[in-house]
Order: C-alpha cells, then structure tokens, then sequence
C-alpha cells in the first residue's frame, strides 16, 4: 500500500482522449501489431485481460485482448486482423498517430497457478491472446506443451515468442505450407493418444477450431478453458451485447469471461451471434474501400 | 407547447417539442399565483424556489430565471426536459385542481436554453480551496450535480466515467428526440469550466479500485455508476440475433449514434415488426426509435394494464401520437427464432387482472388456452435494470442489498465504508434522473461536513 502514496503523478500520464501508437509492424498479410502508450493499462493489466478502443469519433467500440504488456515503458500490445471497416481503418494508422478511446483492462484475468502440464492451443489470430496466458503457465512453473496453427505459413504469427514460452512447441497449417499438415486439434488428438499426461489445456481461435478441441478433450475428461470473443459494445457488463450460453445459464462475457469452461459453452448460438451484422459490416467495409480507405482515424 | 407533427417527427431524431419562445413563456408565467405558501417547492425533490423562476420570466429578466434555477438545480435544461413533472411541483399546483397547472417543466427548460444560447458564462462564487480531494464514480445525474457542489465549496473533484462520453443515461439511455446530446455536453462543459476534471475511459473497479483511489489521495469517493446490469425475462429464445436488451439498443443508438449509420460505425439491427417489452420510459424510448430505424409495427408489450403503464403521461401520449401500437395485458412467454439464429416470432398469453399484489397494483393472471404468436422480427426487453457488481465485487467493506444495491443512508449517502458515499439509481434501483440528483445534492453537503470537519 505504501508503495502507491510516492505516485504522486497519479492519474495524471494519460491525457483524455488521446492514445498515441508508439510502433506499428506487420506480422502477417492484414495481421498488425501495435504497441500504444497507456501506462495505466499498463500497470494494472494480468494475462487474460481485453481492452476496448476506439479510433475516432464515428468509431464502434472494440475489444480486442492485450497480447503483452511494458509496464516500464507503459505500453500495451495489440494484435489484430484487419477483418472489417474497423480494423481495416485502424490497420492504416501509424507509429506517431494516435486513437482517441482504450479502455481497461477489462475482463476478469486467466487463473495462474502451476497446475503441472498446461496445452495451449491457438488458432489463427488466436494465437495472439494465447501468447500471454502460455507466458504466464511458463512464469508459473509449469510444463508448457503449445501447439499454434495457421491457414498457410505465411498467416502464422508470433512464432518466436511462443517457442520461448513453451517447453515444447508444434505447429500446424491447414494446407501444409509449414508444419504438420492438418490442424491444431489433431496435434492435440496426437499428444493425448501418446499418453501425455496433461493437466488442463487453453484453447483459442476461431469457434470451430475452439468446438472440436473442446471434443477432443471432452472425451479425455481434460479440463479446457476457451476465450471467447463475442460482439461487444460497452464491455462494462451494461448492455448484455455479449451473452453466450454456458452450462444452460446466459453469460456476459464482458465481465463473467471472456474464459469460460469450453465443454459447457453453447458454440453453435455464439457463431450465429456474432454473425448478426454481417450485411451492415460488408456494406462498411465497401463504402470504406470505394472511398480509397482514407486515413480518417486518429485525427479527432 | 407546439411539437413537431408526429408523422414527420416518427421519421427523425430530432427534438419533439419546439420550446417556448420569449412571448409564449411569458404568457404562461403570468398564470402562476404566486402563491404565499407555495406548494410546488415541497414538490421539487431538489426544492427549486419555482415561484420566484416564473416571476422573473415574467419580468422578462431569463437570465435571471436561469440562475435561480441553477441555485437548486445543476441541470435545469435536462430537468426542465425529462422530469415527471406532472407527479412532482405540477401535480400539487394550486390551478391544477381545477385546471392545466402551470407549466413548471416547459417553463424550466424555457429558462435553461435561453441561458444557453444567450447568456455569457458567469463564474459562480466559489469558496477557497480547501486541498481535499474528491473522486466521482460516474457521471449520471447524481455524479453531474454532486461534482457541481463540491467545486463551489472549494473541493478539488475528479469524475470517473466508464464510457467515452460523460453524462450517463443522459448520454446512453435517453434518445436525442427527448434530450438533445449538445444539452448533456453543454452541462458537463460548465462543470469543467468550473474546474471539474473529466476522466473518461476509466472502469473503476478494474484500473482502479475504490481503495486504490482513496490510497492515491482522494478523501472520499461518491459511487454514483447507476442501475447498469440489463435484466432479461428469462424466457425461451433470448438470445436469437436480433433480442435486444433496451440497454444495448438504445446504447448503439445514443450513446454510438448508430442510427448514423455508416457515417457511424456502430450497425444496429433495423427491424419491421418490433415488439419492446415494458411499460416503462425506458420502453417508449426503445418503441419510438424503432420506429425512427424504419419500423412498420412497434408494439409496447405489457402484462398489465394501460392504468399500471409506469412511463410518464406524456411519453405515452407521444408514443401513441406516433402510432405505436400497445399491447396491454399481454405476457411474452417465448421468442421464435429461424435457422440462422434471428428472431421470427413472439408467443404471448393474455392475462387478466386479479387481487392486488404487494405493489397495490392488481396482479396479471394468465388466461388458460389464450395463446397467441406475435409477427416479430426484433424484440427489445425493456422490463428493469439491476445493480452492475463491478464496484462491490471490488470492495470488500461496502455493504449491499441481497439484490446488490449499495446500501447508503437515505439523509446522506454514506455507505459502511468510512469516506464512501453513494446514490442513484445504485441505491435505489431504477428511478429518475431528478432523484438521483436530489441523491448527489445530500450526498454532496455529506461530504462537505466529513471533509471539512475530519482533519
């Protein structure tokens, strides 16, 4: 407690509205990373956690998980796929440029404990908020097996990191460009059939990929805890925007997830659920690119 | 009061009454009594000094009529817009008993606009620094009209608000036709110019807590976050795409501007057939920006009768103007939905009243073999609001009701945490933004005593 009486700047390092973004790269065709000065956030955030952001004025509210964090440097990273109007916008803003909402650390965090041996499964651009849950298994002591897939090679992110994470670290891609040439649900049918014994596996991707993890573990009995990420819009628990079916009970997962106990979620009403905007995404993301996809975003 | 024709105004968002002009508002000020013991003060919950406003309309000095408003009251522009006038200083005014009482509200908001478009910004008087700081969770009614108080008596106040935009409900909940946003911005610009500091963005709770911020040198903390939590009927199809809850739709609307949509980005589903569950403000507000989006058929969908309806007289009267259908009497008991997840149907079952319930109010009975299926291709449930445990889960020595209010003294607002007040809709469960005013004015004189008394 006494360590918080020396802030005295307290509050006072973010300035209202404005989040400058202090390195963007490309990690992959339409995946980018960003690093955004938010100290706050920063400091606060545990693995597990989601920030909302806004690009300007105009802009939808989006949740998007913090990948890492620099409580020194006060940045957080975010990576995201350019999917919608959105994300396309925000794909265009650089180093130097700023967006004008972060909310968070928003969620309720991964439970850390040494659990023994952790699988940790990413799908895509699910590899992004499994990143910082299998860095936390490893910080916990426990034995890290992880398994990351992609579509083709060159879609396959973060790589590295995971391989510094993990004791042991398969990959898979669904054309066989890299890899073993299947998905990340076989590898993981693979490492049971091989008698490992495993203690809880974290999976997050895409819904399908998450739903046949979830029954190749619900054979096994093996405990598998999923991210899910439902449309969202204040993300504070207000607007119930989010709700998933879990166990029969309806969920927000704003603030009763985002993890959840993947043999108990209803898959098939969340894909259905977050297909709900579909026409309206396509017609932004249409009037975006007719209109030369403008930089907008940032300036407000 | 002349309004927009309902035709015309059932296609757009803007204001539906048009507001006094400088004659008319004259005219209805020269109907009050001016009564020796005048009653309508009793019936303000902030105790506005009503007679002495309308005489100086009257005399045509508005300015004036703005600043006694604002003696009382922070927030007469929004006040004069969407209090329940007609239970409060109108329902006891002496012409009321044989007539129209006098206008109070129209004339408030009269008062508060031309201040706003005419008047240059006084400073208020505002006491000596007293170094004690103050952190505001919320910035609702009751954290707008506490945070206006304490910055007078000289305290430093700091609001939190979890959104990107201040002003709460103001900003989220109630629609632009009733409130207009620039009302809401131009109160918490004047709260600022006084010295407020804003800070959006902010979820306490989870960056800070209650504690932490009492740590980091605020003395106490006001908890003013609202009735947050949407409740749903926890009937069968709930969660069909296009079953919205009254909080999401009107948030997407207001608060996100989708009915701006793709100059915004926020999509909101525009439905043909709406049904919005609920009798409330809350309900006519969803029915009657259904109807804005382009719906044919809005249906209020209500178990009890039109006598029950718990929306102010006047929202019904517009909702009705505007060709929202009602439904009374009816209960949904499921939501039909197609292959791809979207709502297509409602099944209902009339009811009829029975004995009184512990509300006075007489209870719906479901009437056997009276089912029938509603056409519908969107429903909002509009039915209430519950505590959000954002703040409580977070702070373990603040007491709450078993449903997760916070408990506060009613006088005062101080809660079991020494330094923590809080009220509002937080306190009360859903109310009105005039109540929850009243709740941030004891509150903020509470306050005041604890800093200026405690070392």
């Amino acid at each position: 407690m006494i360590a918080h009486l020396n802030s005295t700047i307290f509050l006072g390092k973010e300035k209202r509205g404005v989040f400058p973004i202090v390195e963007a790269k490309p990690l992959a065709p339409a995946v980018k990373q960003f690093k955004i000065s938010a100290p706050e956030i920063a400091k606060k955030r545990k693995p597990g956690q989601f920030v909302v952001l806004r690009i300007n004025e105009e802009g939808e509210r989006i949740p998007l998980t913090i990948a890492d964090v620099d409580a020194e440097a006060g940045t957080i990273t975010l990576i995201f796929q350019e999917v919608g109007k959105s994300t396309a916008q925000l794909g265009k803003l650089m180093a130097g440029e700023a967006i004008s909402d972060l909310i968070g650390p928003l969620g309720v965090p991964t439970h850390i404990e040494k659990f023994g041996t952790v699988v940790c499964v990413g799908g895509g651009i699910g590899i992004a908020p499994v990143y910082p849950i299998a860095k936390a298994m490893w910080e916990a002591g426990n034995t890290v097996l992880s398994i990351i897939g992609a579509r083709t090679k060159e879609l396959l992110i973060l790589e590295e990191e995971m391989a510094k994470v993990s004791h042991v670290l398969k990959i898979s891609t669904d054309d066989g460009s890299y890899g073993y040439h299947g998905f990340v649900s076989d590898i993981l049918q693979d490492i049971i059939d091989a008698g490992t014994h495993i203690d809880l596996v974290v999976a997050i991707g895409p819904v399908p990929m998450m739903r046949v993890v979830c029954n190749v573990t619900r054979n096994k009995n093996l405990k598998t805890i999923v991210s899910l990420n439902p449309i969202m819009v204040d993300a504070t628990g207000m607007c119930g925007a989010c709700r998933v079916t879990v166990d029969g009970k309806t969920r927000f997962v704003c603030v009763d997830g985002p993890e959840f106990n993947g043999h108990q979620v209803n898959f098939a009403e969340l894909v259905k659920r977050q297909r709900a905007y579909l026409d309206q995404e396509k017609q932004a993301l249409e009037s975006f690119h007719h209109q030369g996809g403008a930089c907008m975003g940032g300036r407000s | 009061m002349s309004e927009q024709d309902p035709k015309v105004r059932a296609k757009n968002f803007d204001e539906v009454p048009f507001g006094y002009n400088p004659e008319l508002a004259k005219l209805e000020a020269s109907r009050c009594l001016q009564c020796k013991k005048p009653t309508c003060i009793d019936g303000c919950p902030v105790s506005i000094n009503i007679p002495a406003f309308i005489e100086l309309i009257l005399q045509g000095d508005f300015l004036g009529a703005a600043r006694k408003l604002k003696e009382m009251n922070s927030l007469p522009a929004v006040c004069g817009r969407v209090c329940p006038q007609e239970d409060q200083c109108e329902k006891v005014c002496i012409l009321g008993k044989k007539g129209e009482p006098v206008a109070v509200g129209r004339l408030e908001r009269f008062a508060a606009d031309y201040e706003m478009t005419h008047g240059e910004f006084i400073m208020p008087p505002k006491a000596p620094s007293t170094g004690k700081k103050v952190a505001v969770v919320g910035s609702g009614p009751a954290g707008l009209t506490l945070a206006g108080d304490l910055i007078k008596k000289g305290h430093q106040v700091t609001i939190f608000e979890a959104l990107h935009k201040a002003g709460g409900v103001l900003v989220y909940g109630i629609p632009e036709f009733r409130l207009p946003k620039a009302i809401v911005q131009a109160e918490v610009d004047y709260l600022q110019k006084l010295g407020v500091e804003v800070k959006t963005n902010m979820v306490i709770g989870k960056i800070y807590t209650v504690d932490e911020l009492m740590v980091n040198g605020y003395q106490a903390v006001f908890l003013g976050t609202g009735a947050g939590l949407p409740t749903f009927m926890n009937i069968p199809g709930e969660n069909f795409n296009g079953v919205y809850s009254a909080n999401e739709y009107l948030t997407r609307s207001n608060l996100m501007k989708a009915y701006l949509f793709p100059q915004y980005d926020t999509p909101i589903a525009k439905g043909k057939k709406v049904a919005v569950l609920g009798g409330g403000n809350v309900a006519m507000d969803s029915a009657r920006t259904a109807l804005r989006l382009g719906a044919d058929d809005v249906y209020i969908v209500y178990r009890r009768s039109k006598k029950e309806l718990p929306a102010r007289i006047e929202e019904v009267h517009h909702a009705e103007e505007e060709g929202i259908q009602f439904h009374f009497l009816t209960l949904p008991v499921e939501i039909l939905g197609n292959e791809e997840g979207w709502v297509c149907g409602m099944k209902c079952q009339q009811m009829e009243l029975g004995e009184p319930d512990e509300s006075g109010r007489r209870r719906p009975i479901p009437i056997p073999g009276s089912e029938f299926t509603l056409k519908v291709d969107m429903v909002v449930v509009a039915i209430g609001t519950g505590a959000n445990p954002l703040i409580p889960s977070t702070t373990p020595d603040l007491k709450t009701t078993k449903w997760g209010y916070i408990v506060a003294d009613h006088e005062t607002g101080a809660t079991s945490k020494e330094g923590v007040y809080a009220g509002g809709d937080i306190v009360t469960g859903s109310a009105t933004v005039i109540l929850a005013m009243g709740a941030g004015r004891k509150a903020a004189e509470a306050i005041h005593k604890y800093l200026t008394e405690s070392t």
